[in-house]
């Protein structure tokens, strides 16, 4: 048992012995198919016991004898190659071991070299010291040499300097030479106190001034480019120059530059020349890119070149947006009315320019928006033409109203000529100027909106027509704010602008459109007003002006009148030997009104005159109440009625006389509104007092002074000797004790007076 | 009422002043005084029975003189005040007094046969508004919707408040107002105003409107050159405090916001002859 177990372990040491040396392989290719084999000797599963009983099972006797000797053979000679391998194995180990030994021998001796080798270092170290001590004098001289050298190039830098600037000014490389003299600024002052120094300061400061006034004079010139003239600031400012001036002057350089950039014609200049080109440029450019080339290219689709196209529609869209807002904001910076010609042509060469856009991209709306940019600016200037018109008329007015405020009447008519020749003149020349919008040589004169719309509605509507309505309507105002508020228009120049609005009415209105109709040969596609209407219009300002003015002139006589008699004490007052002044006031009065309305309107029709026109008599009880007491007296005779009851009743069917009625465009009807309201006055105002006898004989005698010079003013005589009737009478009524004065009295007092 | 026929009434002589009896609430009845420098004054009181369409009157006798103004008193109905004219040693005065109509007024249609104008009664002379101190009475204007105690009179230049004591038998001036300025100004017309507690009035002098308050007797507003010509009379609106209607000599009725004078409200320029008085309807 224990012999087994023994050659079980030798197994297992000659297994890895068998691995160390490698002889797995050889054995392999037989050992395989009975690897599990415990038979087999040479296995791995080798078992002794299994294999006796084999042997001893299969086996003859002799064969096991043979067996036996094979297998001593076969051990012994395993023995021996042991045996030579451990011998092998031992003369390694050995020469393994002589190696090691003449290594460490080696090694001794190196060390010994290696202290060698420090010792002689240290002496090296010890001679380098002594040799850096030996130079370190000689050092230090070097350093200072070369210190003085750099010394001495700056300051041959600085004697050079005055030299060197004034070979930049020359060459006029002033930032050169303004780094230089910064450079030696500081060291120049630092030692300004060494004459020679003083000197090189003293000349760099005289050729620095120069230079700083060539700068300024190169910066005053202002002809430079923007970038130039920031460059020509930069080195002012590193010349120390004060900031504040240079700020003011940069501002004003730049104001006045950019200002001449906003010139209207230049604007549009720049805008077309640099703006739209490059549009033009940019378009071009990308459609030789991406549509010429995309349609070349058979590959490319019709999708691509619609989106190409699409995108570049957006883009110049947007960008001509911006352009135009740009535009449209300079055009309405545009006021001045004085030269059309200049915001035409800007406008045409924007117009033009934007065609050139149009052919490049036939379906952009870009030069759609041109047109309508381009007609709102018209209509804009239409109406700045318009407000320029209007406040010529004002400043007219204002004109004429300072010439009447001189007490010369007779110019009254020269200026009514005058006024309304300068409104013509200046409607004349607004229309040439307007004109230039449709002129042949304008690209947009031939749209179809400056050949229609501009000329019936732009011009003759919002121009012309409306400025007829405005010299209507403001007509119409002087009447209604200067009523009440104490008169603040002169009578004259109510007269005046009825007389013009009349004028307007005749003949003006229809010439001024006449000519426009004429010079813009205005085919009428929208409905206009109509001449007649206009007139109607006119017509209606100057009668309206007319009434006012008889309103305003009457109430000033009515006035003087009511005065008289209401601060008069009429029962107390002496007996009459004189007309009253005041009558003769009413009369100088209506006098110089005729004369005024004699300057600007035509005689006009009246009654015929009775032989006796000044010489009518008054009764204190009138003719009319006459007249009544004879009917009463043949109706009832027998009624104990008041005459005055009659007279009532007579009155009421006798003809009403409208004061305040309209008058007509001639003389003789204003004054007889005129004369009408006064006397009405007159009569109210008796009634409301009460009379002496020697006041109603002051009345009668007023009253036939007042008969003998006003019937010649008016249409119809018998209204004037009517209402005095009126007045008479009922100053009569109003009598405590009616005696009345003689009428041959009475003549000779007034003829008197 | 459209269907009857107008209705007209016939006066003797001429009369200016006009005025409604506010007391009077069951019947519609106005007094209208005349002017006759010859003859008695009288004061009609007509009636019209808007029943039967017809009018009844009663005729009282003003012997001081022509009457100008009349004012009903708006608490008792029997009582009224006259500015009248006066004309006593070739002089004329304005003056204003308060008067009682007798209480048993028989009334008759105006058309009855027989004429009891030829024996009417008189007035009866309560107290005299005695400011002939101050100038020639233009009007006086009671206070609205008050007890009848208190009247204005607006005398030339002067505004003066009167206190009715002992049954109207006597007068006191409790307060004035005196508008200052160039010239000789006068009062041509004035109305109480029925707003603000009545403590305000109005009056026309000239082309100017002026507002005062009654408590301090001081100026509230004035609209300048209210009319082109002499304002003649003026409103208030009855229901709208602050909007008063005026007209003039010339021809206008303008319509004022008091709020703001720059400019009136309207402007009506129908009238073709220069305007007396203008009144409110009461409801509008």
């Amino acid at each position: 048992c224990c012999v087994i177990t023994g050659t079980g372990r030798r197994r297992k040491v000659h297994g890895m012995l068998k691995l160390y040396y490698g002889l797995n392989e050889e054995g392999k290719s037989n050992e395989q198919p009975q690897a599990l084999d415990p038979c087999d000797i040479n296995g791995p599963h080798f078992d002794p016991e299994i294999y006796m009983n084999k042997l001893r099972r299969e086996c003859t006797l002799a064969e096991l004898m043979d067996q036996e000797t094979c297998m001593v053979k076969q051990i012994r000679s395993l023995d021996s190659d042991m045996q030579t391998l451990v011998y092998e194995n031992y003369n390694k180990f050995i020469s393994a071991t002589d190696t090691i030994r003449k290594m460490k021998n080696d090694f001794k001796k190196m060390e010994d070299e290696m202290d060698c080798l420090s010792a002689n270092m240290e002496a090296i170290t010890d001679f380098s010291a002594r040799i850096s001590g030996t130079l370190q004098d000689q050092h230090t001289q070097i350093t200072k040499l070369s210190g003085v050298h750099t010394l001495l190039r700056k300051l041959q830098f600085l004697f050079e300097l005055p030299a060197r600037l004034n070979k930049c000014l020359e060459l006029q490389a002033y930032s050169q030479a303004v780094s230089s003299h910064r450079r030696a600024r500081c060291v120049l002052q630092q030692y300004s106190h060494l004459p020679s120094f003083r000197g090189i300061q003293d000349d760099c400061h005289a050729i620095m001034d120069k230079l700083a006034q060539e700068l300024r004079q190169k910066f005053r010139d202002g002809g430079t480019s923007a970038k130039d003239l920031s460059e020509c600031v930069e080195l002012l400012l590193q010349l120390d120059e004060p900031a504040e001036e240079l700020c003011d002057k940069f501002l004003s350089h730049a104001r006045s530059r950019l200002e001449s950039d906003l010139q209207g014609l230049e604007f549009i200049d720049r805008g077309c020349n640099e703006f739209v080109s490059s549009l033009c440029l940019v378009i071009t450019s990308y459609q030789e890119l991406f549509i010429v080339h995309a349609q070349s290219d058979e590959l490319a689709s019709k999708n691509i070149t619609q989106m190409a196209n699409a995108k570049l529609h957006a883009f110049v869209d947007d960008l001509a947006a911006c352009y135009f807002s740009l535009v449209e904001r300079r055009i309405q910076e545009e006021k001045s009315v004085g030269d059309n010609s200049l915001l035409v042509r800007a406008l045409d060469r924007f117009h033009r320019r934007l065609q050139a856009v149009a052919k490049l991209l036939p379906g952009s709306s870009v030069p759609h928006h041109g047109t309508e940019i381009v007609i709102r600016a018209a209509t804009e200037r239409v109406k700045q033409y318009l407000s320029a018109l209007q406040s010529f008329y004002m400043d007219s007015l204002t004109d004429v109203r300072q010439a009447l405020a001189t007490p010369r009447l007779s110019v009254a008519g020269e200026l009514l000529s005058s006024l309304s020749a300068s409104i013509l003149n200046q409607i004349k020349s607004v229309l040439a100027s307007v004109h230039l919008f449709t002129a042949k040589d304008i690209t947009f004169s031939n749209k179809p909106y400056f050949k229609g719309e501009f000329c019936s509605q732009g011009v003759r509507e919002s121009l012309v027509v409306s400025f007829i309505k405005f010299i209507c309507q403001s007509s119409r105002q002087f009447c209604e704010s200067a009523g009440d508020k104490g008169g603040s228009t002169p009578p004259i120049l109510l007269l005046l602008l009825s007389r013009l609005c009349l004028d307007y009415e005749t003949s003006t209105i229809s010439y001024i459109l006449t000519l426009t109709d004429e010079q813009f040969l205005v085919q009428h596609h929208t409905p206009v007003t109509p001449v007649t209407a206009l007139c109607a219009e006119a017509r209606e300002a100057a009668q309206k002006l007319l009434n006012h003015y008889v309103k305003v002139q009457g109430l000033i006589i009515s006035q003087m009148l009511r005065k008289s008699v209401e601060t008069r004490d009429w029962v107390n007052t002496i007996e009459p030997r004189n007309v009253r002044a005041v009558m003769k006031r009413v009369v100088e009065d209506a006098t110089s009104i005729d004369v005024q309305v004699g300057l600007l309107y035509e005689e006009g029709v009246r009654k015929a005159h009775s032989s006796d026109s000044s010489k009518r008599t008054f009764s204190v009880y009138s003719s009319s109440r006459q007249q009544a007491a004879r009917y009463a007296a043949s109706y009832t005779p027998s009624a104990p009625l008041d005459t005055n009851l009659l007279s009532n009743i007579h009155k009421l069917f006798s003809e009403r006389i409208d004061i305040f009625s309209s008058v007509e465009f001639n003389k003789v009807s204003v004054m007889t509104g005129i004369i009408k309201i006064s006397l009405k006055t007159f009569l109210e105002c008796v009634r409301l007092r009460t009379f002496g006898r020697y006041g109603l004989q002051q009345i009668q005698v007023d009253c036939h002074y007042l008969q003998m010079y006003l019937w010649r003013f008016v249409s119809d005589e018998n209204l004037v000797h009517f209402l005095l009737d009126e007045i008479v009478g009922s100053s009569a009524h109003r009598c405590l004790d009616p005696a009345p004065m003689e009428q041959s009295v009475i003549e000779v007092i007034c003829e008197r007076g | 009422m459209e269907d009857d026929a107008p209705v007209i009434y016939g006066l003797e002589f001429q009369a200016r002043a006009l005025t409604a009896q506010t007391a009077e609430t069951d019947a519609i009845r106005f007094l209208v005084g005349t002017q006759s420098l010859k003859f008695e004054n009288q004061i009609h009181v007509i009636e019209f029975d808007d029943e039967n369409n017809i009018i009844n009157k009663n005729v009282l006798l003003h012997q001081a003189g022509e009457i100008w103004h009349i004012g009903a008193s708006p608490a008792d109905k029997a009582v009224l005040t006259t500015c009248y004219n006066k004309t006593s040693d070739s002089r004329v005065v304005s003056c204003a007094a308060v008067w009682r109509m007798p209480c048993d007024l028989e009334t008759e249609s105006h058309e009855s046969p027989d004429d009891s104008a030829h024996n009417p009664q008189a007035l009866e002379l309560l107290c005299h508004l005695d400011d002939s101190t101050y100038g020639n009475a233009a009007c006086v204007l009671w206070e609205p919707m008050g007890d009848g105690k208190r009247v204005i009179s607006l005398a030339d230049n002067h505004a003066l408040l009167w206190d009715l004591q002992e049954s109207f038998t006597q007068a006191k001036v409790s307060s004035t107002a005196t508008l200052e300025g160039k010239g000789q100004l006068k009062f041509t017309s004035g109305k109480w105003s029925p707003h603000h507690n009545s403590s305000q009035f109005a009056t026309a002098n000239e082309t100017a409107i002026r507002a005062w308050d009654l408590r301090t007797m001081s100026q509230i507003y004035c609209i300048e050159n209210a009319h082109g010509q002499l304002v003649r009379d003026l409103d208030f609106n009855p229901n709208r405090q602050y909007y008063l209607a005026s007209c003039g000599d010339d021809c206008k009725v303008k319509f004022w916001d008091v709020r703001n004078v720059q400019e009136p409200v309207k402007t009506l320029e129908d009238h073709s002859h220069c305007l007396r008085t203008s009144f409110w309807e009461p409801r509008i």
